[in-house]
């Protein structure tokens, strides 16, 4: 009995150095901060700090990052879908698959400071399509209302590592669709229309909607293209962490700690929302 | 109609993905005027800023890569062999990095192992170093461990284990000469993703003020115009290299396997 008990201590053990690496260097420090959120700066407990993040400018600077997270994540998916559809069950040509998943591979990777790079250079004031509508077909972006750096120039720069994720996250789940189920459809006298409604589409509708929670998780957290683009003008919630941990411009360390907590708390509930509908569909696409 | 709407998705995503990388690529050749030069290249590759950040970043991919190595295959192979059990509870920890932005890890780094705390790490430029080198193993913690789970579960940890200890082979030898060779291509894979998410890091490192890659690119980026493109040509070209040497490691995994 002593024997096993020892044993069993010892398979303990063996855990020891990777509970450390994670209470030390992931736990301890979002504790510190979760913890820092509902404290004053004498250390009693308090919702001030949370009531605090109620301004207009906070309020904003959140908004602003769901407003982008959320816009790139449903256009990611559209748009990644349709893609992902034409590669496995649109009648393209079997090879165009390979290289559109493994291109996808590299651009879902392709984020940061260079991503924010191609785009400047690409539709930024000097851009190359900038330029090109202007002295050749003088169109001029900025009249119609174009401007890279703003919501909608985030929501277009993300979209290139946000449609990529979508393709190699969906795919799979298309290539589980079973030719059976269509082939039963069309038995029954559904027209394609019809089992996409009312067949394929309820079957991929949890792994779409979780993998646009995943994306919008993956939008809301990315901090180095929003900076690279825009510098500190634009107003959302990870760049407003960031020049407070710089230089605490909110003026109150626990208040930036309750802005952290927001952001813990926005892209914990999006990422709970991914797992509980991969399980759900799970269920059908084995 | 099918077809149809198959190609235009297909054009749209093409245009996408190229239209962005022709931009970089054409903005980066086009520092002197009215003709195509490698000027900007030549510029970015002789700056010393750009030498010291870049072999910076790659150290610090290095040593992150040894410790991940060290880190995550004595536990990913622990787990699988004494505390299957503890499965589901590891692969959670593993994945928490992807679900807490790693903006407020830092924070908490800075705030935790400042000087006046009780483990002084970013008081010194070797414990920032050392502080950012755990960081970025946080950050690659959900694929390295990933791919060394997958590598462990087509071999069989536990008869490969039994045959190693009774030929006498304690936990070192094992992990190192049967288990690690095994898993070599999976091991192979999380690395090369590491590298491709270390070299270029910017938030971590801007934050702990280090002279990495990143923050480097961004401050140039704020101040130039043809060199970031040049830098982001090449940073493009390192992500390709990394997921085109990861294609080439699980392709090796599948021939060997094949042959046993």
């Amino acid at each position: 009995m002593a024997e096993t008990l020892r044993g069993r201590a010892a398979n303990w053990l063996g855990l020891v150095p990777f509970i450390v690496f994670a209470v030390l260097f992931l736990i301890l420090p979002t504790l510190y901060i979760v913890v820092g959120a509902f404290r004053t700066p004498e250390g009693a407990f308090t919702f001030q700090n949370i009531i605090g993040l109620n301004t207009a400018s906070i309020r904003n600077a959140y908004w602003v990052s769901i407003k982008v997270s959320f816009m790139s994540a449903l256009l990611g998916c559209a748009i990644g879908f349709a893609i992902a559809a034409a590669i496995t069950l649109g009648s393209l040509p079997k090879r165009v698959r390979g290289p559109m998943i493994t291109f996808s591979g590299v651009a879902s990777n392709f984020a940061g400071v260079p991503l924010a790079f191609a785009f400047i250079a690409t539709i930024g004031p000097a851009g190359l399509i900038t330029m090109y509508l202007r002295t050749e077909w003088g169109i001029n972006l900025r009249v119609y209302g174009w401007n890279l750096l703003s919501t909608w120039g985030l929501i277009v720069t993300y979209l290139f590592f946000q449609i990529p994720l979508m393709i190699l996250i969906i795919t799979p789940a298309l290539d589980g669709l079973k030719r059976e189920w269509r082939e039963a459809a069309e038995v029954l006298g559904a027209t394609g229309l019809q089992y996409w409604r009312m067949v394929a589409f309820p079957i991929l509708f949890p792994s779409i909607l979780g993998t646009m929670a995943l994306l919008f998780a993956n939008a809301f957290g990315a901090v180095a293209t929003a900076i690279a683009l825009t510098g500190p003008s634009l107003n959302i919630a990870p760049i407003l962490l960031y020049a407070q941990i710089r230089g605490d411009v909110l003026g109150s360390p626990n208040l930036g700690y309750a802005l952290a907590f927001g952001m813990i708390v926005i892209t914990g509930l999006a990422n709970t929302i991914y797992i509980v509908l991969r399980i759900r569909s799970e269920r059908w696409l084995k | 109609m099918n077809k149809v709407f198959a190609w235009i998705a297909f054009l749209f995503g093409v245009l996408y993905f190229i239209l962005p990388l022709f931009g970089m690529a054409e903005f980066s050749l086009s520092m002197r005027r009215g003709v195509y030069s490698l000027d900007a290249y030549r510029v970015v590759l002789a700056d010393p800023q750009f030498q010291a950040t870049f072999t910076f970043s790659v150290v610090m991919a290095l040593v992150t890569i040894a410790f991940g190595i060290l880190l995550v295959v004595p536990t990913a192979y622990w787990v699988r062999l004494k505390l299957p059990g503890m499965r589901p509870w590891v692969e959670f920890v593993t994945l928490l990095p992807l679900v807490i932005p790693a903006i407020v890890v830092v924070f908490g780094y800075i705030r935790l192992y400042n000087t006046s705390s009780w483990l002084p790490m970013t008081g010194t430029a070797t414990g920032t170093n050392i502080l950012l080198m755990f960081g970025y193993s946080m950050l690659s913690l959900p694929y390295m461990y990933r791919a060394v789970d997958t590598g462990l579960r087509a071999i069989d940890v536990a008869t490969l284990t039994e045959a190693a200890q009774s030929m006498g082979a304690g936990w070192g030898t094992i992990l190192a000469r049967v288990i690690l060779p095994n898993v070599l291509p999976a091991v192979l894979s999380g690395a090369f993703l590491t590298l491709a998410i270390v070299i270029g890091e910017f938030t971590m490192a801007a934050l702990l003020d280090r002279p990495a890659f990143g923050p480097y690119m961004q401050i140039l980026g704020a101040n130039k115009a043809y060199e970031p493109a040049a830098l982001a040509v090449i940073a493009f070209a390192i992500t390709w290299a990394c997921m085109g040497l990861i294609q080439l490691s699980t392709r090796f995994s599948k021939h060997t396997r094949a042959m046993s």
